[in-house]
Order: structure tokens, then sequence, then C-alpha cells
């Protein structure tokens, strides 16, 4: 892309953040208060203070926004912590889920992928659990595991792990012959070709199941923490959802888009290195 | 916050109203004096909490304020706190408050669901009354009613917010592993209403109900309980005739507003922030259909129990403190503003202020004063347990001879509550059993099956 285009881009991109903007605030401009006869009645329905009637306005998302970027940190209790505390157990409980799957898939995978027998073997339970939603999997889990953390944690290990499970298999699988065969005349023991010849062979593929693996952990952990609540991002939504505190939830939202978009950028970044030309 | 504030001193009012009469309540002015004197505010407890007994004993004392502040005036407030202190034992009343045995645990976790219900055991925390009783308590907001039965089988909780008939259910193994669990005390007595959408501003005779979709907090709820009988009184068979899905509470007025629902018997602050939001109406508050009956309870298992004797003493001191504190109407408003807060229930303090005082926008543009529409009577009746179980049995949950009295006997802790109870100065009654009305019908808990026997509408055994 030339620096020009980029330019271009770029304008476009900030013209439809404009309209996108103006539309909203319009959309949600205050409605003239018709002025209540019973001003005991308009009191206790909260009519003298300032509250978000509706969908609140940009001006006010960024008004709650910065409140809570200034200050990220604070801790008032068990059930009242700042946005970075709740991002840091959402970002925990996911890193944990996914190292587990990953340290699961890939093996299991390479095991897969080299022999055709356990392929067919494994293949029907591969085809009957991956296309289980992993919330389904809660109340099994916490009444299994007994522990509404740990449960998390295992919802976002199977719901990363048949994509890079899948991946590795499938790249694993189509190793070019030639390679192979190039080992085998070369009588490259069966460790160092693992990691030597199939292992770079196959890192794109596996790379690209970690990226789907990844975007969908963090789909999947807000939902959970919703259910379960206690900590995290997804706690946060629904502590605000309670309270019907629309802007809150709204900044969440944005919240959540943000780090999802850095997470998959990091591993974009590492599909990037181990990418080859043939 | 007066309840704080020295007693002993002449310039504090122990009243209700403002002392200088330049702010509009007294939790008002207290805030502003307490800045003016640079008050660390509820950091030292033990004092706090003496000050609390001091308070109490000197407003039993001197009912009336100017007579105690002329008293105090004339003596001096160190002669006065001795004089008193001849007749009323400060230090033995201060270390009734305090443990007897050595805490077996400590670090406790208790959940809750974010409603008015749970206020006792909330407001123990922000008010240090779990810390006086030696305990480091962990309050855990928790997203529903399932999860709060599955915390507490798993023992991720110590103690719990139950809906009074969770702890029956699950001792009798209902929706799901049979453990033996406990009410050790209920946590308020009315405090819930019929929520409708506002489109149905109109129908107000529960007959135009039929085809209605209603939500209750949970299948061994009382709001199940008592939506179905109000409905079937009114001829509709809540099995067939309307439609009622479990919601968590906090979820039942984004789901009115949605349309998903007509309206809802739930919890507290959940009517008044339907209507705070404008979005349903105050149709009736349940104290109208039983005046007095119970809602949640604070459960404990067998195992806590057998386990942490002591510890379990001491955290039924804390919240029959709490409950005690909670029953004066002139506490309302400061249990309101402590509530409140994002760490208990997220709600503005105007909708739980509302709530707990009874003063309160219906809806419908008229302002209602109904102070007992919500309390908090902690003693647990047998007789609220039979009739919970005739209920159950009414409607299908239980199925086959049900031993009333031995089940609730011993579910509902009443020799436990009764001895805390005294420990604490609450007066508790002398039976167990008593006969109530529900929609002016009579239910006499010798005779439960005559009674289950006498409703047209039920499900078929």
């Amino acid at each position: 892309m030339s620096s020009r285009d980029f330019w271009r881009a770029t304008a476009l991109s900030l013209v439809f953040l404009t309209v996108l903007l103006g539309v909203w605030h319009l959309a949600t401009l205050p409605k003239q208060q018709a002025s209540a006869a019973n001003d005991e009645y308009a009191k206790l329905m909260g009519k003298d203070t300032k509250k978000t009637e509706g969908l609140p306005t940009p001006a006010q998302v960024g008004e709650t926004a910065w409140k809570h970027l200034a200050d990220p940190f604070y801790d008032r209790g068990s059930n009242d912590k700042g946005i970075g505390i709740q991002l840091a157990y959402s970002l925990a409980r996911v890193g944990l889920g996914y190292v587990l799957a990953i340290l699961f898939a890939v093996p299991l995978g390479f095991l897969i992928g080299m022999s055709p027998l356990m392929h067919r073997a494994l293949d029907p339970f591969i085809q009957v659990l991956k296309p289980i939603s992993p919330l389904a999997w809660m109340p099994l889990a916490l009444y299994t595991i007994k522990d509404s953390s740990v449960s998390g944690v295992f919802v976002i290990f199977i719901c990363s792990v048949w994509p890079m499970l899948i991946n590795t298999a499938h790249g694993v699988a189509s190793v070019r012959r030639d390679w192979l065969n190039v080992a085998r005349t070369l009588e490259v023991k069966p460790v160092r070709k693992a990691f030597q010849v199939i292992l770079p062979a196959a890192a794109p593929t596996i790379l690209t199941g970690m990226r789907i693996s990844m975007g969908i952990a963090w789909l999947v952990i807000v939902a959970a923490e919703m259910l379960v609540g206690g900590t995290g991002i997804g706690y946060f939504v629904w502590n605000e959802w309670n309270n019907l505190n629309l802007a809150n939830v709204i900044f969440a939202i944005l919240t959540i888009g943000v780090v999802g978009m850095a997470l998959d950028l990091a591993i974009g970044r590492l599909q990037k290195l181990v990418t080859y030309v043939d | 916050m007066s309840a704080f504030n020295n007693p002993f001193s002449p310039d504090v009012r122990l009243g209700a109203a403002c002392g200088c009469g330049k702010h509009r309540s007294r939790v008002e002015h207290d805030a502003e004096a307490a800045t003016l004197r640079d008050e660390p505010a509820g950091n030292d407890t033990e004092m706090l909490n003496g000050r609390v007994i001091q308070s109490a004993v000197m407003r039993a004392l001197f009912p009336r304020d100017e007579t105690r502040r002329r008293f105090l005036a004339a003596v001096g407030s160190s002669g006065a706190l001795a004089a008193v202190s001849s007749v009323v034992p400060f230090g033995a009343l201060e270390a009734m408050a305090q443990d007897k045995g050595a805490l077996e645990k400590k670090d406790l976790k208790i959940g809750f669901i974010p409603i008015t219900c749970a206020t006792p055991l909330i407001m123990a925390d922000p008010l240090g009354f779990y810390r006086k009783q030696g305990l480091n308590v962990t309050l855990n907001k928790t997203a529903g009613w399932a999860l709060i039965r599955d915390k507490m089988l798993n023992k991720e909780h110590d103690a719990s917010h139950f809906l009074s008939p969770m702890p029956l259910a699950i001792s009798l193994g209902l929706g799901s592993a049979a453990q033996a669990m406990n009410v050790a005390t209920i946590q308020n007595i009315n405090g819930q209403a019929i929520t409708l959408h506002v489109k149905h501003k109109d129908k107000r005779d529960p007959k135009q109900w039929k085809g209605f979709k209603f939500a209750v907090p949970f299948d061994y709820s009382m709001h199940n309980f008592l939506l179905r009988y109000y409905v079937a009184e009114h001829g509709l068979d809540p099995d067939t005739d309307i439609q009622i899905r479990v919601t968590p509470p906090p979820e039942m007025v984004a789901n009115l507003r949605a349309g998903n629902i007509d309206g809802f018997l739930g919890p507290d602050p959940f009517n008044q922030r339907a209507v705070y939001d404008e979005v349903g109406f105050i149709h009736i508050l349940s104290k109208e259909l039983w005046d007095g009956h119970p809602c949640c309870a604070f459960g404990v298992s067998d195992a806590f129990i057998k386990e942490n004797p002591n510890t379990f003493a001491a955290l039924y001191r804390a919240v029959l403190t709490s409950a005690a504190m909670a029953r004066e109407a002139r506490n309302r408003q400061l249990i309101a503003e402590v509530i409140s807060p994002p760490n208990y229930l997220n709600q503005p303090v105007t909708v739980v202020e509302q709530v707990l005082t009874g003063k309160y926008a219906d809806g419908l543009g008229n302002v209602k004063n109904v102070p007992d529409r919500a309390d908090f009577d902690p003693f647990p009746w047998h007789s609220m347990a039979v009739w919970i179980l005739t209920q159950m049995k009414r409607w299908g949950y239980i199925k086959g001879e049900v031993d009333y009295r031995q089940i609730a006997e011993k579910v509902f802790m009443v020799t436990d509550a009764r001895k805390h109870m005294a420990e604490l100065e609450m007066k508790a009654p002398a039976r167990s059993y008593a006969k109530f009305k529900v929609m002016g019908k009579e239910f006499d808990p010798a005779k439960p099956d005559a009674y289950l026997a006498s409703f047209a509408i039920r499900k078929a055994a």
C-alpha cells in the first residue's frame, strides 16, 4: 500500500467515525422533560437529579471512560474493582486456559497428523465435541470441578482446544512428502524429524489455529464471567447491567474490543515470524 | 452517622431530624459535622461499636433527647458516663457482643444476591459487625440462585444468603444432590412485590392475565409460591394459564423493558427500579398477600456448623446485630446509604431508600407510604417452613408423604436463634408455630394436609 493510499484510508476511517458519533449524538439527545405536577413524586422518580434516560450520549460515555481510565486499579472491596484489575483477571483466566490448551492440543495434533490410524479413530470424538458451545459445559464443570474460577479456566481450555487441534493435525499431515523423504534418506531420528522438519513446516498452520482459538477464547471469557460472576471484565458488564448503567456497559464493550484486537495483533506478529516462502 | 457519635456529648442529638436545621436530613448534617471534626470515618470499629451500644442505652434511658441533653449539660459527659455505667454494665454488653470460644475459622466467604432482602448480612460488612466478632468476611456477589446453591454445595462459600425454601429443597435433595442445609435466621420479611409492565396499567384484575409471562427468581422461592398462590386465588392455574420463568433478579428489569416478560414477582430493589426507570408499576406488595411472610434466609450447612461451632456462633451474632439495627425505622436511611454502592447493591440510593423507608412512588403517579413494606424479623418460625412445604407439595415439587414437622424442625434452627437472640437481648417468641393468614385464608400449621386439600387449583398428585 502506497503512503497516499494509507492517508486516504485513514481519512475515510475518520469520516466514518465522525458520522457514527454524530448520528449517535443526535439519536440520544435528551428530550425535554415535561415538568411534573407532583413534586414529591418527581423527586422519588429521580427527576431532580441527573438521571440517564435511555441510551447515553457519546459525551457521557467519554466521561465514563475517562473516569475509569483515570483510576484503573482501585479496589473498593471484593465486588468493586477498577477496570484494570478486572481485565487482569480475565486475561489471567484466558492465558491459563489457553496455555493448557496448547500443551494438550499441539502434541495430540502431531499424533493425529502423523498417524492416519489415530486420525480415523479420534475423528468421531472431535467431530462431536467440537460444535458444543463451551458454555454448555459450565454446569457440568461446576459440579465436577467444584470451583467456579477453575471452571472458567476449563471453559476457556475446552473452547480453544479444537481449532488448535484440527489445524495442528492438518498442518502436520500436509507437510510436503519431499521433505519427509529427504529426512528419511538422511536417517533423521523421529524426535529430530518432529522438531526440525515437521514443526517448522507446520508452524504457520498451527499459528493460524492458535489465532482462531484466541479469538474464540476472548469471546467466551466474557460470557463465562457473566455467568459465574465474581471478577473479570464479564462480571463488570453483568454488574453494570444490573444497575442498567449503559454508559459503563458501552465503555466495557469498547474495552473488550480493543483488548481483543491487541491479542489478535500479538499472535499475528508471531505468525509472521514463522511464515516461510516455499 | 449519629449512631457513632458520642452519646455523652450534649451537642449531639440522637433524634431523627437535623440538629442545626441547615440540612435536609440528619445524615447530611452528620456528614458535614464529621468532616468539620475531621474524624476518620469508620476505622476504629471497636470504638464505634462501643458507641452503638452506648447510644442505644442512652436512648433507652432518655427517650426524650431534650432531657438527655439537659442531664449531660448539668453533670458533664464524663460524670454522666460514670453515673450511667454504675447502673448499666457497658463492659458486659460489649463483651456479650464478643466471642466466647476461640474461632475455628476467621476468613469466611459469604455469597449474596444484590437485593435488599440481604440487607442484614450486607450491612454487617460496611458497619463492621463481622469484624467486631473477629471475623474477616468476604462478601461475594453471585450471579443467580442456582450458582448460590452450587457454591454452597461445593463449599466455595462458608455461609450464604438463601431464598428461605432453598435449604428445605437442598436438604430434601430437590433439584440437587441432598446435603443437610440450615436456615439460621430469616433475613427479611415482606419486601417483595408484583411489578407489571406499564403497558398493562389497565389490567389490574388478575383474571385478565391469561397468557402473561412472569419472572420469578427461582423455582424454590417464596416468589414462585406467592405468585402461584395469588393467581390461583383469582382462578388461574399457574401451570397452564400463565407462564412462569426463572430469571435472576438483577436481570428482571432489563427483561421487562425488552418486553420478554409482562411482569414479575421479584425482590426489591428491582420492583422500585422498574418504577424508577419508568418501565413498570407496582401492582401489589407481597405484604398485602401475607403480612410478615419470610423471604430470604441466612443459611449454613450442617457440616460447617459441626466443624466451626464458635465461628458459626460469632457469625450468628453479627447477623442478628444487623437485623436488630435494620428493624429500627430510624436507621433505614443510613442503611440505604451504606448498602447502595457498587460493591454491594450497585443501585441509586434513592431507589433503595424508597424500598427501606416505605415511602415510594408506585409508578402510577402516586406516592405511597407503607413503613413496613420491608422488615427484617430474623426469627425462623417452623410454621413458615411448614407452609412452604405445603406449597411445594401443592405444585408437585415434592411427591408422596411429607413429614412436615420433622423437616421444618431440622432445617429451621429455632433453638439456636432463640439462644443467640437472648444473648443480644432481642425478643424471641416462645412458640415456634403460629397460625397466620395468607390472602385472608387461615393457615393452621397443625393441619397441613387439610390445608392442602382445601385448594381447588393444584397440580394433580
